[in-house]
């Protein structure tokens, strides 16, 4: 999945479980700026299902997934 | 020169006044001195608010004078702190005092912004202070039939079960009343599950399936038109309601935001195991003030008070210490006549179990001994 993208801002919600990395994504997304990139760093791998699912039904762009060990950084895009 | 040390901490929530108290068992009159800065000197029990608005408890009973909690060695201010100047190491408060520290606790918890969601304020009911608890609990008792929709305006917000506990707890007394089958309850969820832990989510929505709870997943409160009588979601979905509650947005505490020392939230930037705040080797954050990913709960409060008091008081009498915090966090979530008991950390994710009453009167309990143990650092 090509080079990794510069992050505006990086959440590290890794080993949390409440209230979870998309509560912290979409705590961002809100205070973010319109075109802004967001990272998350998630332990968890039911994020890499439920971010993407609610990118989408946001209106946002999810720029990409990029596994490491132990974790995932889902990269995000603020579009309104 | 004198070597005792200057401790300030602000805010006397459970976070502040835990870590005073812990502090002022550990260390002689001597070694330091202990202040806390508290806007108000009142201490309020929050978990009880649940009580006041659903169950019979007295709001006297869940608030007493900060003064009465704090160890007699330490000194209580009642004035809001209105600047923290980490570079002169000092606290300026709204009289126009300052007080110099060598350490430096801030402990300023979370402050409701209801006015962040347009129509919030005049649409909504809330449960998060004492007056709109009282409010929600008039409402709810005269109300007799219709749509009860339930909600959070924003995240993050201090316990995140809370939503969810209360729309449990909600139909177990409209069912008491024997009203239940002409209100509806329909639950708005900002997650695509109705419990923000997703082991335990199948536990809860098998209760609201069973119970005829409705629920929406995804909806992230954008407004409120109180005229209509309609929430919207940013994800662009209309609900409509006769009776709204909804969890208004939390910032950071003024303060931080006015000394620059907060995110865009006005969280406080803190590492996770040392609970300084990011930059300084004297200044720790704890509570629901971090922007630590973890629930603003009084729990998380609790056992970051005991890591950084300990931790003080160490290098103070010149011990090595080197506590953690490993995440530690404890809930009890009410749904009424039973309880879901959840216990979890860093390492250990969280157990299902399902609801059980034993853990309800443990709860229950706790809620009355609070004053006597947890707050007074006693069998800590």
């Amino acid at each position: 999945m090509g080079e990794e993208p510069k992050v505006d801002r990086l959440i590290d919600a890794r080993n949390t479980f409440c209230p979870g990395p998309l509560m912290e994504l979409i705590r961002a997304i809100r205070e973010a700026k319109v075109g802004e990139i967001i990272g998350v760093l998630s332990s968890d791998t039911g994020s890499k299902r439920d971010i993407p699912l609610w990118v989408s039904k946001a209106g946002h762009k999810l720029i990409g997934i990029y596994e490491k060990a132990g974790y995932a950084e889902i990269v995000v895009q603020k579009m309104k | 020169m004198s070597m005792r040390k200057n401790i300030v901490i602000v805010g006397g929530g459970p976070a502040g006044t835990i870590a005073a108290n812990l502090l002022a068992k550990k260390l002689k009159k001597e070694e330091a001195s202990i202040t806390v800065i508290d806007k108000t000197g009142k201490h309020v029990y929050e978990p009880g608010l649940l009580y006041v608005t659903l169950g019979d408890q007295d709001p006297k009973g869940i608030v007493k004078d900060e003064k009465d909690i704090l160890n007699k060695k330490v000194r209580l201010i009642v004035n809001e702190a209105t600047k923290i100047d980490t570079k002169k190491k000092m606290v300026e408060v709204k009289s126009g005092d300052r007080l110099n520290y060598d350490y430096l606790i801030i402990a300023t918890g979370a402050r409701l912004c209801p006015e962040e969601v347009p129509g919030l304020k005049e649409g909504a009911y809330h449960f998060y202070t004492i007056e709109e608890a009282i409010r929600l609990k008039k409402a709810l008792g005269n109300f007799e039939k219709g749509k009860i929709v339930i909600g959070v305006g924003g995240v993050p917000y201090k316990c995140p079960p809370a939503p969810a506990e209360i729309t449990c707890f909600l139909d177990y007394k409209l069912r008491k009343r024997k009203i239940r089958e002409r209100v509806d309850i329909h639950y708005l969820s900002p997650l695509p599950r109705v419990f923000p832990i997703e082991s335990i989510d199948p536990i809860v929505k098998e209760i609201f399936d069973k119970e005829e709870i409705k629920y929406t997943t995804f909806f992230n409160v954008e407004s409120v038109d109180p005229v209509r009588k309609e929430v919207h979601s940013l994800e662009g979905e209309t609900i409509g309601y006769d009776l709204l509650i909804l969890i208004p947005p939390h910032r950071g505490s003024k303060v931080i935001e006015d000394s620059g020392l907060g995110d865009r939230g006005g969280w406080v930037p803190t590492d996770r195991y040392t609970l300084k705040v990011k930059g300084y080797d004297d200044v720790y954050s704890i509570g629901d003030a971090t922007d630590l990913p973890i629930s603003k709960s009084g729990a998380a409060a609790h056992y970051e008070a005991k890591v950084v008091a300990n931790n003080i008081a160490s290098e103070i009498k010149g011990i090595e210490s080197h506590d953690k915090y490993n995440g530690k966090v404890i809930c009890m979530c009410d749904t009424g006549n039973k309880a879901i008991y959840l216990n979890f950390d860093y390492d250990h994710p969280p157990k299902p179990g399902h609801p059980r009453w034993i853990y309800r009167l443990l709860k229950l309990a706790f809620n009355k001994l609070y004053w006597h143990t947890v707050a007074k650092a006693r069998f800590l």
